[in-house]
């Protein structure tokens, strides 16, 4: 995978002249992982995870972009994209909680963790009307050893119960913004 | 070319090596059920309807997909295969939304006659009803997501013989859609050129002329032989 | 690097290490890091700074023990420290014991007697707890790369393959294919390009043996991938890493990184004729990718659909060349085979299934983690003697191995000796190497439902069967679940379960009813007591109601 720029670039850019310089930026990041593969079709993947990384999630415009500079049909590349479920053609919530629900989660009682957050914020795969919080759910993440588990922004919550999650959820739900500290440490 | 001799229900049979198990049944006159299969398109495997029964092979093998072998004997109409299809169908009704009455395929559909020819008579599975939509934005055609069951005949179609590929399918499992470029409603396409093919092949009532009734929606799907010996034949080039 | 350069180096770092007084190394892979060993890991270094003792501080690969993170291994006595906190850590370091008293020091306490390590014997694992996973140097001093260069100096590709068919390696992926035939497949096409893909997509719920190899000992990977593609004749290597490992794709960068300025790797590897590169493909979060043509599409940039077989990829893989597929584990077992000997190897294990198995045992069970012991143990030693049993006194119900193409083993065939055939025979399989422990309090039927709507999720959706069946077995289990459901759906279930099993496309929908159909076999009285029963049945079925009270 491509070094990320910083994840300030997982929010949509706000109209200022700093963001604007980002942008362009994160266009030329794009247009250099995809002339990197020599503009392959087959590197289809590879460059939509690099446009994800860069600008959060992967836009009709995006897509656009990418199936004329890899001269694939647009179809195709809307067919790999709802493929795989790392993919995403929505924005994100300024924060994401994904619950594992691999085995050894499910059996330690993850079923309850998704209901605490489905009650408190989002249906799975949705974001909050406030725009704050993305739920979703992973297959096994690989950390059965602290089930059940749930990754908030990128970090590992262990053997979490419903009402840990609770006392997170309240935390996230009244920081007023996401901090601009907060976003840079990860 | 090598020659392989192979039995299929009883019959002794002859193919081409390379030829395909499908097509050597029905030049000998046996025809497979099949909805995803259609001559002149690559094959997928994907409806398994014709599986077949190969004597010494534990597993079923899908006949468009599999190449003849010198001394096979196959068996393609065994009860365990026919219940194995009567139920295929069954999923098939169970998972869209095929309501025949109001079709205007009714009568000339392929699953439909399928339905007829396997004896499906009921679905003893629960229908899903699923949400999904109608596409009638184009002038000339129509999709009804409705009666889609995933061939993938009018995507192959679009792809390899008009070479357009406006159609693709997004998603997957349960959530598989149609879909024309970016998502875009079909009359929008920039790639499309309304060529007609994809309808053509479509074995159900889910891709249909505008203005069709019910019932008057009769496919003809003959032109794709034309194109085919065509290009084998390279007529298309001007000679001279 | 020339061979002999290889050597110095091996001889130079041994050299250094005897000086040393001590070793520290702290357990690197995800499931420590996620209970806080990176800063255990710096109290360590930092507390070794302010003594005059000339000791060494690495992070090294999964040391197994998941449930005890973060662990530290301490090399001169062998003992590991469990739940350390960064403070009571620092008093590890010589002369730093006066950091927290001898009493909280003994109580993190773990002997390597205790029988989680000891019943262990690691091959594939044997250097976690050695080696730091960022330093080639660290694995060139336990004999890494060795094998590669004894390869390419003394063997012909023949004599690799041999060594490998004298081994009796068979693929840890699942089904247990033999690798050498593979291998020799891949070997005698003719055609100039070849590949090797490594199959890094281990999406089994449950399973994590393949995240603690490429995490833990990165370089074994790289190696027996090059050993692969010396014997069969491929420069090119991919490795197919599943999207949510992070920190595998990092050390596998790394990894590759070092070794290509070692040259290690490249176009002369080991200074011989032999050229060999790998590159990093990662997954993007669709399961039906670990199915080998499935993932082969994912690599050419399509959709991870599966295509039907013949032709095999050892014939028509990747980009249509001949392609030799295998996974992370079985890559793993090839540097030792080839440093010592095929005979070495087979000595291990049962009649058919030989060396050792990874296993990542989690669910009811005391000591969640990686176990490696040879083909051949029992499960019940596995789960019982080396993971300590259901924890609180709870009663073991059954193990689930092979995830969702797998199935229950009940309390009473615990005995089974682990290899391919045993399991498959009583309705499971080995899979990658997961084993989920259940106890009474789960419930048969909501276990064979949560495998089922997996499947259900991850359909490709390319054929009928498995994108439709999935879905209607998963209707009838839940209705079961809500005691909603008659026996004649019951029926239908095990008609779809053969349906799925015979007619499907690929792997994971023709094994998608293997829970179902294990569940079904061991539990069926949980799912006859869930059914609404006619009132004219009632006295039929009051048995096995009964038997459960």
């Amino acid at each position: 995978m491509t070094p990320s720029t910083d994840s300030g670039s997982r929010k949509a850019a706000p109209a200022s002249p700093k963001s604007k310089a980002i942008r362009d930026n994160r266009e030329k990041m794009l247009e250099r992982s995809m002339s990197r593969h020599a503009y392959a079709g087959n590197a289809l993947i590879e460059v939509l995870h690099t446009a994800q990384e860069l600008f959060g999630f992967l836009s009709p415009a995006l897509l656009r972009r990418v199936a004329s500079k890899l001269h694939l049909p647009p179809s195709r590349v809307l067919a790999v994209a709802t493929f795989y479920n790392f993919f995403s053609l929505k924005p994100k919530g300024e924060h994401t909680a994904v619950v594992c629900l691999g085995t050894a989660c499910y059996v330690g009682g993850a079923v309850d963790l998704v209901q605490k957050l489905e009650h408190r914020c989002a249906k799975v795969g949705a974001t909050s009307p406030d725009g704050k919080v993305t739920v979703q759910v992973a297959r096994c993440i690989g950390s059965c050893g602290l089930a059940p588990a749930v990754i908030l922004d990128g970090q590992i919550l262990p053997r979490v119960t419903p009402d840990q999650l609770d006392a997170v959820i309240d935390r996230i739900l009244a920081s007023p913004e996401a901090a601009p500290a907060d976003s840079a440490s990860q | 070319m090598s020659v392989k001799t192979l039995k299929i229900d009883g019959e002794m049979v002859t193919g081409r090596a390379g030829e395909t198990l499908f097509n050597v049944a029905w030049d000998a006159g046996i025809s497979l059920p099949r909805l995803c299969h259609v001559g002149g398109l690559s094959d997928v495997g994907a409806c398994r309807l014709c599986v077949v029964e190969v004597e010494g092979q534990s597993k079923l093998a899908a006949a468009c997909v599999t190449p003849v072998e010198e001394g096979m004997v196959v068996h393609t109409n065994t009860e365990r295969l026919r219940e194995h299809r009567r139920l295929l169908i069954e999923l098939l009704f169970a998972e869209g939304n095929h309501v025949c009455s109001v079709c205007v395929s009714n009568g000339h559909c392929e699953l439909q006659d399928l339905a007829v020819q396997l004896g499906v008579d009921h679905v003893r599975l629960r229908y899903q009803h699923p949400k999904r939509g109608v596409d009638a934005t184009h002038a000339r055609f129509g999709l009804d997501h409705n009666r889609c069951i995933f061939c993938t005949r009018c995507v192959r179609v679009c792809d390899e013989v008009e070479g357009a590929h406006t159609l693709d399918v997004s998603g997957r499992g349960a959530s598989l859609k149609i879909i024309c470029d970016l998502g875009e409603p079909w009359g929008q396409s920039e790639t499309c050129t309304s060529c007609g093919k994809c309808v053509q092949v479509c074995p159900t009532g889910a891709l249909y002329l505008d203005g069709a009734s019910v019932g008057e929606m009769e496919k003809n799907r003959r032109f794709l032989q034309y194109i085919v010996t065509a290009r084998e034949k390279r007529e298309w080039i001007r000679k001279g | 690097m020339t061979p002999e350069e290889l050597h110095q180096r091996r001889d130079k770092e041994r050299a250094k290490r005897s000086t040393e007084e001590d070793h520290l190394l702290c357990c690197t892979a995800a499931g420590c890091l996620s209970c806080g060993s990176e800063d255990v890991l710096h109290s360590l270094r930092d507390a070794v700074k302010t003594t005059e003792a000339n000791v060494r501080v690495s992070g090294t690969g999964c040391l197994g023990l998941c449930s005890k993170g973060p662990l530290v291994k301490r090399e001169s006595d062998g003992a590991f420290f469990g739940g350390l906190s960064p403070e009571s850590a620092a008093a590890l370091v010589p002369g730093r014991a006066d950091l927290v008293d001898r009493q909280t020091l003994a109580e993190h306490r773990i002997e390597p007697t205790t029988p989680f390590f000891a019943l262990q014997q690691r091959i594939v694992l044997e250097n976690a707890g050695r080696t730091d996973p960022e330093r080639i140097e660290d694995y060139i001093l336990a004999d890494g790369y060795e094998a590669l260069s004894k390869a390419v100096t003394e063997m012909t590709p023949e004599e690799v393959l041999s060594e490998v068919k004298k081994s009796g390696l068979r693929g840890r992926g699942g089904a247990g294919y033999p690798t050498a035939l593979k291998w020799e497949l891949v070997a005698k096409q003719a055609a100039t390009t070849k590949y090797i893909v490594c199959n890094a997509d281990e999406g089994d719920p449950g399973a994590f043996m393949d995240r603690s190899v490429l995490e833990g000992d990165p370089h074994r990977v790289l190696e027996g991938m090059a050993l692969a593609g010396y014997a069969a004749g491929a420069s090119q290597g991919y490795i197919y890493v599943r999207g949510e490992y992070a920190l595998a794709v990092q050390r596998l960068e790394k990894a590759i990184r070092q070794a290509e300025r070692e040259r290690i790797l490249g176009n002369r590897v080991l200074d011989s004729a032999f050229a060999f590169q790998v590159d990093i493909r990662v997954g993007a979060g669709a399961f039906v990718c670990g199915e080998e043509t499935a993932l082969l599409a994912s690599i050419e940039g399509r959709r991870g659909e599966p295509r039907t077989r013949p032709p095999y990829p050892p014939e028509r893989g990747l980009f249509g060349k001949p392609t030799l597929i295998n996974n992370v584990e079985t890559f793993a077992n090839i540097p030792p085979i080839i440093r010592k000997g095929g005979d070495w190897f087979s000595s291990i294990g049962t009649e058919r299934s030989k060396g050792t198995k990874v296993f990542a045992v989690a669910g009811k069970i005391v000591h969640t983690g990686l176990v490696e012991v040879p083909m051949g143990t029992s499960l019940r030693t596995i789960v019982q003697d080396i993971c300590g049993g259901v924890p609180g006194g709870g009663k073991l119900k059954a193990v689930l191995t092979g995830g969702p193409s797998g199935g229950a083993i009940p309390e009473s065939l615990l005995d089974l000796p682990v290899d391919y055939e045993s399991l498959s025979k009583a309705g499971s399989m080995m899979g990658s190497g997961g084993l989920i422990v259940m106890d009474d309090e789960t419930s048969m039927v909501d276990v064979a439902r949560y495998f089922m709507e997996f499947c259900m999720d991850e359909s490709c959706g390319k054929c009928i069967p498995c994108r439709a069946g999935t879905v209607q077995m998963h209707d009838i289990l839940a209705r079961i679940s809500r005691r909603e459901a008659e026996p004649s759906d019951l029926e239908m279930l095990a008609k779809l379960a053969t349906l799925l099993k015979e007619t499907s496309l690929c792997g994971l929908g023709q094994t998608a009813p293997n829970p179902v159909v294990s569940a079904l076999r061991y539990f069926r009285e949980e799912f006859d007591e869930k059914l609404v029963k006619h009132p004219l049945a009632e006295n039929t079925s009051r048995t096995a109601s009964e038997r459960r009270e």
